[in-house]
């Protein structure tokens, strides 16, 4: 799907210069969104997957360095002038973070923050663009829009800010939406409704979408393709229904083993990872996840597995120890 | 409300109210709980934000205080004891919070935070003390040697929450709060404290109020799970019942809700729209009611009562499911 992408990123590597040396947040890093598709982009804490979010949207820290390439819809982003990327922000790449408090401006109304966007990219008169904001605010399930737009964020409920975040986002019609744990500050009830949104306006508006999550059961029903990151790698990539149904990575099959399962009884111990990920200024010169690994053995800790497809084209991983098919999980 | 005593209830809670008030308006955050946890039992309680489990959890400590009702720990009312007498009773109990970072003092060591409950309790003996804080450390997978002299920033999330059970387990307590223990953690780590708890509540007896918003979560590690929403408790029952056949719409939903790591598993878009309403104005009757399919005008007019729906089983509902 690379020659259709919208977006590619090709060896992406990021560095940020740390007091302790030296912190590779992303280590060539090769991803492809096709238009209208879904890629999940599943990692812990402290992965990568966040400063690779950035990395796409060129909103890196001021001292990170970033090297590769990232082609978004025929343009080169790290090579663009900082005007032309912040035409290209909002208006066709848009992203909803975590937490909507910090994508939306405390002291301004909701109806400020979604027509100052359309004024600015779609160039719309006031009352167009107040139009346009009314019928955003009910497209993501906000009761009594009108009334809403005079209301500032911290009159609204966690989950309703995120709608607002959400319309502020799809407001120009962008291309490819970034969202980055889109759900985690939220109770499960409001996750689903949340979840069911996106999904919705992204079929209607035919439009690519990156979702970063920690819980594979969040990108499971929800993309055609996954990269599961560990340590600023990517270390697993495939079509979703093809991921669940044979993991080859044993850091991805640990990861859903942890989960705690709806289905099983009571005080079952859970398959718990040992350890924790390494130190990320410190990086190991073997496959990062061996000394955790159970499977680890031979050059594991002297060498770096690459990331490659072995009987799909389409499922890439990167370890020397895979799990075939037919071993018990 | 009447509840099926446990055999032999370590703690009874009953008929709990806990309210605050927040710029001359009241809220509702405990609103006529009562349940019981047998001795050696851990019961989970779940609920969204707000719901008041937290808030419960602090009034069953008697750090918040109750309105009115009754919290009876070991047959003793905690409601009616102060000062010295609550302190005594309080060793027996202990409380882990989410953040475990912020759960330490910074600018302490490990080995004399995991100290300090004793030091409070009144052990004079340092040695005494070193001993009862090296053995706790070793049981919760720290070594003593190396992790007692370092302070909290030099440890991750999920080893600073290992210092925190430490800390709770010193002075042998009884019975154990745990109010959202593993909500900070990642996944990975999630699973090596679930399981930590498991032990150490084999390892010293303990009876556990296992508090989180994580169905799955307290599934894994709770007897009997109870099921609060804005302030009230629509549902308690043995876990794996509960969550094969809930009788309460509330818990249907957020049964529903979870996310499941299958993608054969297609996500239910049944899930109603709507939040829960203010704790301050809460609804009348059902407080459910205005999320719920099933709601009509006796939910409006008429507070369900928890009642028997299956053995062991207690729903607050007009219409329960079973």
């Amino acid at each position: 799907m690379s020659g259709a992408a919208l977006l590619s990123v090709e060896n992406a590597v990021v560095d940020l210069p740390t007091p302790r040396g030296n912190l590779r947040a992303v280590d060539h890093v090769d991803l492809a969104v096709g238009a209208g598709k879904t890629l999940g982009i599943v990692g812990e804490s402290g992965c990568g997957k966040t400063m690779l979010s950035r990395a796409i949207l060129q909103l890196l820290p001021k001292k990170a360095k970033l090297s590769g390439r990232v082609m978004f819809d025929g343009q080169d982003l790290p090579a663009l002038p900082a005007e032309k990327l912040r035409r290209l922000r909002g208006r066709s790449l848009a992203v909803v973070f975590q937490d909507p408090m910090t994508s939306l401006n405390p002291v301004l109304t909701i109806g400020t923050q979604l027509t100052e966007t359309m004024q600015e990219h779609l160039e719309l008169d006031l009352g167009k663009a107040r139009q346009r904001a009314i019928e955003l605010l009910a497209a993501v399930g906000i009761p009594a829009p009108e009334q809403r737009l005079s209301q500032y964020p911290h009159q609204l409920s966690g989950g309703m800010r995120q709608r607002v975040a959400i319309a502020v986002a799809l407001s120009c019609e962008p291309k490819l939406l970034i969202a980055d744990e889109p759900t985690t500050a939220l109770d499960v009830t409001i996750q689903a409704q949340i979840l069911d949104l996106l999904a919705r306006e992204q079929q209607r508006r035919h439009m690519a979408m990156i979702i970063i999550t920690h819980d594979l059961g969040v990108v499971a029903g929800r993309t055609d393709e996954v990269a599961v990151m560990y340590a600023g790698r990517v270390v697993e990539r495939a079509p979703t229904p093809s991921l669940f149904k044979q993991m080859r990575m044993p850091y991805t099959e640990a990861l859903l083993a942890a989960l705690p399962k709806l289905d099983a009884a009571p005080h079952t111990p859970l398959p718990a990872i040992s350890g924790r990920p390494p130190d990320p200024t410190r990086p190991l010169k073997g496959c990062s996840f061996s000394p955790r690994c159970r499977y680890s053995a031979g050059r594991c800790g002297t060498e770096k597995p690459h990331l490659s497809a072995a009987e799909a084209p389409d499922h890439l991983y990167a370890c020397f120890h895979p799990i075939t098919a037919g071993a018990d999980a | 409300m009447m509840l099926q005593a446990a055999s032999d209830p370590l703690l009874k809670v009953e008929n709990l109210v806990v309210e605050y008030s927040v710029g001359g308006k009241t809220i509702h955050a405990v609103s006529d709980v009562s349940l019981d946890i047998a001795r050696g039992e851990t019961l989970g309680l779940v609920g969204e934000s707000g719901c008041g489990k937290s808030t419960l959890g602090r009034a069953v400590l008697q750090l918040r205080q109750a309105v009115s009702g009754k919290v009876l720990f070991d047959g003793h009312d905690l409601t009616a004891l102060r000062g010295e007498t609550l302190r005594q009773m309080r060793r027996r109990a202990q409380l882990i919070f989410q953040d475990p970072i912020a759960s330490l003092n910074p600018r302490r060591r490990i080995g004399d935070i995991v100290a300090e409950p004793l030091v409070i309790a009144g052990v004079r003996d340092p040695e005494e003390r070193r001993r009862r804080v090296n053995e706790v450390l070793s049981a919760v997978g720290l070594d003593p040697a190396l992790v007692s002299g370092r302070l909290p920033h030099e440890f991750s999330g999920g080893q600073c929450q290992r210092i925190c059970i430490a800390r709770a387990l010193v002075l042998n307590p009884e019975f154990v709060i745990c109010d959202e223990p593993v909500s900070a953690l990642d996944v990975s780590i999630r699973a090596q404290i679930l399981n930590l708890l498991e032990e150490m509540k084999a390892r010293y007896g303990l009876t556990l109020l296992f508090i989180a918003h994580d169905l799955a979560v307290v599934k894994a590690v709770s007897d009997r799970v109870a099921v609060m929403y804005l302030g009230r408790l629509c549902e308690v029952g043995p876990s794996e019942q509960l969550f094969a056949r809930p009788a309460h719409p509330y818990t249907a939903l957020l049964i529903e809700a979870i996310p499941v790591p299958d993608p054969d598993v297609r996500p239910t878009q049944s899930v109603p729209v709507g939040e829960p309403p203010s704790p301050i104005a809460p609804p009348s009757g059902c407080r459910f009611r205005t999320r719920c399919p099933r709601a009509d005008a006796r939910c409006a007019a008429e507070v369900p009562e928890l009642r028997l729906v299956a053995p062991g089983q207690l729903a607050a509902c007009h219409h329960s499911l079973i």
